[in-house]
């Protein structure tokens, strides 16, 4: 491309070959392996021939269960590249004090804590949520699939085109290094030149129309399609959370998605919403952020919350305690998580009554949180319980998670918050109530459900180690960042003059480890499983005497969910059948209406990466042929009639009677 | 509530046999199409009120550049606004039509629409041509940066709206006013009008205001 550079510039953009990582050994040492990795994995699957297979079945699927299979698969992967940032920032942090200046340099290490922290809430923690919600609650509320069974196909795959953008970025150019809400100026185009932070705002603005529809997907789905006799007071808890939380995303992901096109048209167009001078004000830009980052933080903890209430309500074996008052809180939570978002810049000097304001509100937050671990209490008390997998998180998660609500009350008082603010202390605040509540309840829930999604448990042996390991490296990794963060020691600093303060991060680092073990834990439970399915087998659909209608179909659920739709009398719905030895039906099947696969979805999103790419690199005549692509796509789509077929009623008899059979030879 | 044995009985119903516990027969929850759309358009609605509140915070921040009492002109603006008013009154006659199930007369208000709304959008383009040529360009100043914004983000919805009315002329004439159409052409119907109130915003909050003193 060297001959026309003129042409080479409008082709490529600000691609050229500087923009890989030849130099940097640590980059170029994982790409190889990530290299070596693929190919091997494409190798497999090509080897036993599974395309076809993945195609149809999974890519162009459009039944939720397995878009929500495949969004927990993905948040795993991310996990995997995420804690591979956060053990990189442990070590550097333990070893690089004095003359030593540990192995990252700062650019790098500045480019990992920004990744690390959007990779873990957008490609984690979002999907493992989203994941779950799209499994279960469709099950839980009696129906057949979601409301716009193709939107979802859609919003998974612009979810992963996302992260393929971001994982890109660590071979192809930068990520940002502005940390991980870009504030400007640091963010804008005087400061940051390079891709990093167009990198940062295709992949989120990519991600954030999956989102956003599959937001409005399960809003539609809890409002429009519950089963006959389940009025709003009558759902499982954890679809009560679930429908607050796709409340909030529909409510709050706008905004991201505003602010971080005003920031885009501050970098490419040269406007100046945020720059410091032609009257451009950045702070409006924190402003905006945390009035969707904060609702953001509810989003990710609101199902958490749904999912324990319904392992403890399983393992206690007992109705929930205070069903009203956990709906109530939920509810006073959602409401609350719009007018919290100043605490996170008590320190931009809006005064003392501006500050008094946000600091009580975020106090009273903790009342309905605490409310809801009072019923969670409540309903173990005199409960005859059984320590499974799931139940251990849920119980990690309610002494650990009672710490970091407490850490964030004394964060809210804006006084102690001047001196708190950016230092580890918040930094452990945060890790300790996103760990020790999504995290534990998302295990927790993977944990609850896997025998529903595949057919086996999991194994029990390992589920606990990786239990003890997280929850033991949790505390020896974060307790010691709250005390560097009383002591002074601010956040994203990649090296240390005070020799005193190296014990803590040693003590961190060997916490790290011990998540890594656990996650390691994790990984072996799956395949270990995998290799035992046989005796982990759940013939019954019921493996541990649940409560809600998801237990009530076989496990895995046909295609169709319900073979007929169930009729709710009770919120235990589930439950009060067992109680009244309900029989399912064994004739008169009717045909199934069902929508079609297609693989609209994946094409839409995969031209939605090279427009994000395009865009990142500048290559405009890219961006025009793949957006005309895009709009040409999504057209020809709606020229698409016939997206449903149906079920022969033949079909579904044979279905139902394997399972019959089945149910007879092991009950 | 320590045991669940003693579940109680819902009210109404007698003896544990009275309780049916599935839909004998087909059970179709209805359509959420329409629902699912109006809550795609609070979330764009959301955008927009981003939007208006960055103008709120910028509008006044002219960096010693034009102010909107120098640049804007109303009578323009009036023009603009009429054609825009009266594309909601037609696309609600294509909907009336729509509703006889005549299929004509729905595809000619229709395309009556599209023409007001592409008029719209030439006169919006007519004045951004002009802002730039004399040197107010988006990034002149905050306040034009989010004047652009605001009012080119409420063009760009009307341009797609344009393009999706094109496409649907296409589908009725192709498949007729069958039932997806007419769920489509509600869609559209909700996106326009949607249109048509924010602009009214634009045009209070942004025009009239602007010229104020």
């Amino acid at each position: 491309m060297s001959d026309h550079p003129d042409l080479a510039k409008l082709i490529f953009g600000r691609l050229t070959w500087d923009a890989i990582p030849f130099h940097e050994p640590i980059l170029l040492a994982t790409f190889i392996a990530v290299l070596l990795g693929g190919v091997a994995l494409l190798g497999v699957v090509t080897y036993y021939r599974l395309w076809g297979y993945l195609w149809r079945e999974w890519f162009t699927s459009i039944d939720h269960k397995k878009i929500g299979i495949m969004y927990i698969v993905l948040g795993l992967v991310m996990l995997l590249r995420g804690f591979s940032d956060a053990i990189m920032m442990r070590l550097q942090q333990a070893i690089s004090f004095g003359h030593s200046v540990g192995y990252l340099p700062p650019e790098h290490y500045d480019q990992i804590f920004t990744a690390h922290g959007v990779i873990m809430i957008f490609f984690v923690a979002m999907p493992l949520v989203t994941g779950i919600m799209n499994f279960v609650v469709p099950l839980q509320i009696g129906a057949r699939d979601v409301a716009f069974p193709f939107l979802n196909n859609f919003s998974f795959w612009m979810t992963t085109s996302g992260a393929v953008l971001v994982m890109m970025s660590l071979f192809v150019g930068e990520f940002a290094r502005t940390g991980w809400l870009a504030y400007p100026p640091l963010s804008g185009i005087a400061q940051s030149p390079d891709v990093g932070v167009d990198y940062y705002i295709w992949a989120l603005q990519i991600a954030g129309v999956g989102t956003l529809l599959s937001g409005i997907n399960l809003l539609a789905t809890i409002v429009k399609m519950r089963a006959p006799g389940m009025p709003l007071m009558k759902m499982p808890i954890f679809t009560w959370t679930s429908l607050c939380t796709n409340v909030l995303i529909v409510a709050a992901f706008p905004v991201l998605t505003a602010v971080l096109a005003l920031l885009a048209l501050d970098r490419y167009a040269g406007t100046n919403f945020f720059t410091n001078d032609f009257g451009g004000n950045a702070m409006m830009y924190v402003n905006l952020i945390w009035i969707w980052g904060h609702p953001e933080v509810y989003i990710l903890i609101l199902p958490a919350f749904g999912i324990f209430s319904e392992v403890v309500s399983t393992f206690s074996r007992k109705r929930l305690f205070g069903y009203a008052s956990m709906v109530y809180a939920t509810v006073v939570i959602t409401v609350l998580a719009y007018l919290v978002w100043l605490h996170h810049f008590f320190t931009m000097g809006s005064g003392a009554s501006v500050n008094s304001f946000f600091g009580i509100t975020t106090m009273i937050i903790s009342i309905p949180t605490g409310a809801k671990i009072f019923n969670w209490l409540f309903t173990m008390y005199r409960g005859r319980i059984t320590f499974e997998v799931p139940m251990l998180w849920t119980i990690g998660f309610m002494v650990t998670f009672a710490i970091g609500g407490m850490t964030g009350v004394l964060l809210a008082v804006p006084p102690a918050d001047f001196s708190l603010h950016n230092s580890l202390f918040l930094v452990a605040h945060f890790h300790n109530v996103i760990i020790g509540g999504v995290l534990f309840g998302l295990f927790a829930g993977i944990n609850y459900w896997f025998p529903k999604a595949f057919g086996f448990k999991l194994d029990p042996f390992w589920g606990k180690c990786s239990f003890w390991f997280w929850l033991v490296g949790f505390y020896f990794a974060f307790m010691p960042l709250y005390v560097l963060g009383l002591m002074g020691v601010t956040r994203r600093v990649s090296h240390f003059d005070d020799p005193s303060l190296q014990i803590w991060f040693q003590i961190a680092a060997f916490g790290a480890l011990l998540i890594a073990l656990g996650i390691a834990s994790m990984i072996i439970q799956f395949v270990v499983s995998f290799r035992r399915r046989e005796s982990l087998r759940d013939h019954t659909g019921d493996p541990w005497g649940g409560r809600t209608l998801e237990w009530s179909t076989s496990s895995p659920p046909p295609v169709y969910n319900f073979a007929f739709t169930p009729q709710v009398h009770d919120g235990d719905a589930w439950w009060q059948m067992k109680q009244h030895h309900y029989r399912r039906p064994l004739e008169g099947f009717l045909p199934i209406h069902m929508p079609k696969n297609t693989g609209a979805g994946i094409i839409l999103a995969g031209i939605s990466t090279v427009f994000g790419f395009a865009m990142i690199w500048q290559m405009w005549p890219l961006v025009v042929v793949s957006f005309l692509a895009l709009l040409v796509v999504t057209i020809g789509h709606t020229f698409n009639y016939k997206r449903d077929y149906y079920i022969p009623a033949d079909e579904v008899a044979r279905v139902e009677a394997s399972r019959t059979e089945l149910l007879a030879n092991h009950v | 509530m320590s045991e669940t044995q003693a579940l109680p009985m819902p009210h109404g119903t007698g003896s544990s046999e009275a309780l049916r516990f599935h839909v004998p027969g087909d059970h179709h929850p209805e359509n959420g199409t329409l629902l699912g759309f109006w809550l795609y358009l609070m979330s764009d609605c959301l955008i927009f009120a981003c939007l208006f509140a960055v103008y709120g915070v910028l509008g006044r921040s002219y960096a010693a550049g034009p102010s909107g009492a120098d640049l804007f002109e109303l009578p323009l603006v009036a023009i603009n606004t009429s054609l825009l008013l009266l594309s909601s009154i037609t696309y609600g006659f294509a909907v009336l039509e729509m509703q006889r199930n005549r299929q004509r007369a729905t595809l000619i208000w229709l395309g009556i629409t599209g023409l007001l709304g592409a008029g719209f959008i030439g006169l919006e383009l007519h004045e951004f041509a002009h802002l730039i040529e004399i040197g107010a360009g988006p990034h002149r100043s905050a306040f034009l940066s989010s004047f652009f914004t605001l009012v080119g983000t409420h063009g760009l919805h009307v341009t797609f709206g344009i393009v999706w009315l094109i496409t649907l002329m296409v589908q009725v004439s192709q498949k007729g006013l069958i039932l997806e159409n007419k769920r489509r052409l509600m869609c559209l119907s909700m996106f326009w009008h949607f249109l048509d109130v924010v602009w009214i915003g634009v045009f209070s909050f942004v025009y009239l205001m602007g010229v104020l003193p």
